[in-house]
């Protein structure tokens, strides 16, 4: 289909056609006092050459060369350059819904073996093909563990990452589902297990919990499935930091996982677009949204990839579908594919390894310093940390910032009652040098007035 | 294939014989027949209401997934388990595969149902 802008000589066959004297004639019932009587105050058209410019100069403002210590659910890794090369070919690019296997073998494949990778790393025996972001997919998670129970409460804990639990909120107050919020041990940052207990009841449909959470700890899992198996609810497993899964159990207490892939090959871009992600147990497969791709064999006998139990899903159940998300973010989960076929499983386990020692060797630098400390210091954690520091960290970023170092993520807007308190990251993306500038900065402390 | 006398039918191509006030509850022929493979059997819990006319389960087929609507108001009393991991009993022997078992709470409502001959020439129709 060709695009052809429409000539003068067109307009007026239109409106000639339709009865109407002029465009403004159409807007006649837009009262006066709202209706735009100048032209768009928009600069007039340019060159190729002059836009080119444009943009390269507006490039030029763009920060470069920081050192990063931010994650808090959007993480900095190395992205393999084939990716890109990958992505951008046209069959992938430009693919549309892959309805017809016959045509679509190459995007089902892809699906397919991203599905089965998810499945392999998150312990889980089902994956679908892709949600939208670990938020939503959490939300969905929720939504899911209602239908498979038939309960309708669910059970959150405090340690989840907070806009999670805002995209949950949202999907539960339009379905009417209470929520409870389970507070996290001062102490040790991991899930208050007496709380929970008191918590979960012969109502609760679901518990959700992340793990690693957003204080970086990693949950007691084996623990929190037994306190909500026994009330018969549903153990729900976030998990934000997919790289985590090099080196972090996988939680296959769980009833249903819902991640976030974008640590796996995805870039940070402005917050999107990110890439979520739910498995199950098999005896949960029918209740699982969205899409799922199933190997099968042609009439020929030969290997073929399908759209499969896809009977209870929008474009064919309409109102009664099981729920709202009607696409997959298969792009983005192909980009997640090629990462995690780059890396391998070994890579994948060293790439968590050196994510592990980066964070330990920042979080010891970083809390030695005169002021700092390491908030639950003796539970196991990923590659993220908790520091309070006597000072206000709105004193002491800028002057990170002045040594090129974008420091922790302020945790008083969610988490007020730890103080000045700050969540750091330490991914492969970091190197020595930048924590011990950053520890310098710290030491430093402020200058004299 | 004949549609049993005894049983009474519904507009929804489901169908219920009565033995006491205890309704047997499957779907018709001329259903399976529609829908096809059947590869699923979504059915209430032992103990729950169901509603005159309204949805107590479902069935999915390769094509397609299909509310079941209730013949009668009433409680469960027992479900077919085998069909849970041979759905496909449906297909073979619609009339004889039960899906759900009820107690019916007005056993007036059967009577109030299509008989054979008015369900086949309710589906005469709808060919």
């Amino acid at each position: 289909m060709r695009y052809l802008p429409k000539s003068p000589a067109e307009r007026d066959r239109m409106l000639a056609e339709i009865g109407a004297a002029s465009i403004a004639d159409l807007f006649a019932v837009i009262p006066a006092e709202y209706r735009l009587e100048r032209d768009l105050d928009v600069p007039r058209q340019q060159a190729e050459s002059e836009i080119v410019s444009y943009f390269r100069a507006a490039g030029q403002k763009n920060a470069t060369d920081y050192a990063s210590f931010l994650g808090a659910g959007a993480y900095r890794h190395y992205r393999p350059v084939i990716i890109d090369s990958l992505v951008q070919r046209g069959e992938f690019l430009t693919s549309y819904t892959p309805y017809q296997a016959e045509i679509t073998q190459g995007t089902l494949q892809a699906i397919f073996e991203f599905q089965t990778m998810i499945a392999e790393l998150t312990g889980m025996d089902v994956a679908n093909a892709s949600m939208y972001d670990g938020s939503t997919g959490a939300a969905e998670a929720v939504m899911m563990a209602v239908r498979v129970t038939g309960r309708h409460r669910a059970v959150v804990a405090a340690t989840v990452h907070p806009e999670y639990r805002e995209v949950i909120a949202t999907y539960a107050k339009h379905q009417r589902l209470p929520l409870t919020l389970v507070a996290y041990d001062r102490e040790t940052g991991r899930v208050d297990l007496a709380a929970l207990e008191a918590s979960v009841t012969e109502e609760t449909a679901a518990v959700l919990v992340q793990s690693p959470n957003f204080f970086g700890v990693i949950e007691d899992i084996p623990a929190i499935a037994a306190i909500t198996h026994a009330k018969g609810a549903l153990l729900i497993v976030s998990i934000a930091e997919a790289v985590s899964l090099g080196v972090v159990r996988p939680p296959v207490e769980a009833d249903i996982v819902s991640m976030e892939a974008q640590s796996f090959g995805v870039a940070l871009s402005y917050g999107g677009p990110f890439c979520g992600v739910i498995a199950a147990k098999e005896q949960y497969l029918r209740q699982m949204p969205g899409r799922l791709v199933g190997q099968t064999v042609d009439s020929n006998g030969y290997r073929g990839f399908v759209l499969t139990l896809s009977t209870r899903e929008q474009h064919i159940r309409r109102e009664k579908a099981t729920s709202n998300i009607c696409t997959n973010q298969a792009l983005v989960a192909l980009m997640a594919t090629i990462f995690l076929t780059v890396y391998g499983k070994e890579g994948i386990r060293e790439l968590a390894e050196h994510n592990l020692a980066k964070a330990s060797y920042a979080a010891a630098a970083l809390s030695g310093q005169p002021g700092a400390k390491l908030l639950f210091a003796g539970a196991p954690r990923f590659h993220e940390f908790v520091l309070q520091t006597a000072e206000s960290p709105l004193l002491w970023s800028q002057r990170l910032m002045d040594e090129k170092i974008v420091g922790g993520l302020d945790l008083s807007r969610w988490y007020p009652e730890l103080g000045n308190a700050t969540l750091w990251c330490a991914t492969e993306m970091v190197t020595r040098e930048q924590i011990d500038a950053a520890a310098k900065v710290l030491a430093a402390g402020p200058l004299e007035a | 294939m004949t549609y049993p006398a005894n049983y009474r039918y519904t507009r929804e191509h489901e169908w219920i014989s009565l033995d006491g006030n205890i309704g047997t509850i499957g779907i018709t022929d001329y259903a399976q027949n529609s829908l096809g493979d059947i590869v699923y059997v979504d059915v209430p819990k032992v103990g729950d209401q169901v509603t005159a006319n309204a949805t107590f389960g479902s069935v999915e087929s390769v094509k397609a997934v299909s509310d079941l609507f209730s013949p009668v108001t009433g409680t469960v009393t027992a479900i077919n388990e085998e069909l849970k991991s041979s759905p496909d009993k449906i297909n073979e022997a619609p009339h004889d595969a039960w899906i759900v078992k009820v107690e019916l709470a007005d056993p007036a409502q059967f009577d109030a149902l299509l008989d054979a001959a008015a369900y086949e020439a309710f589906i005469a129709e709808e060919q």
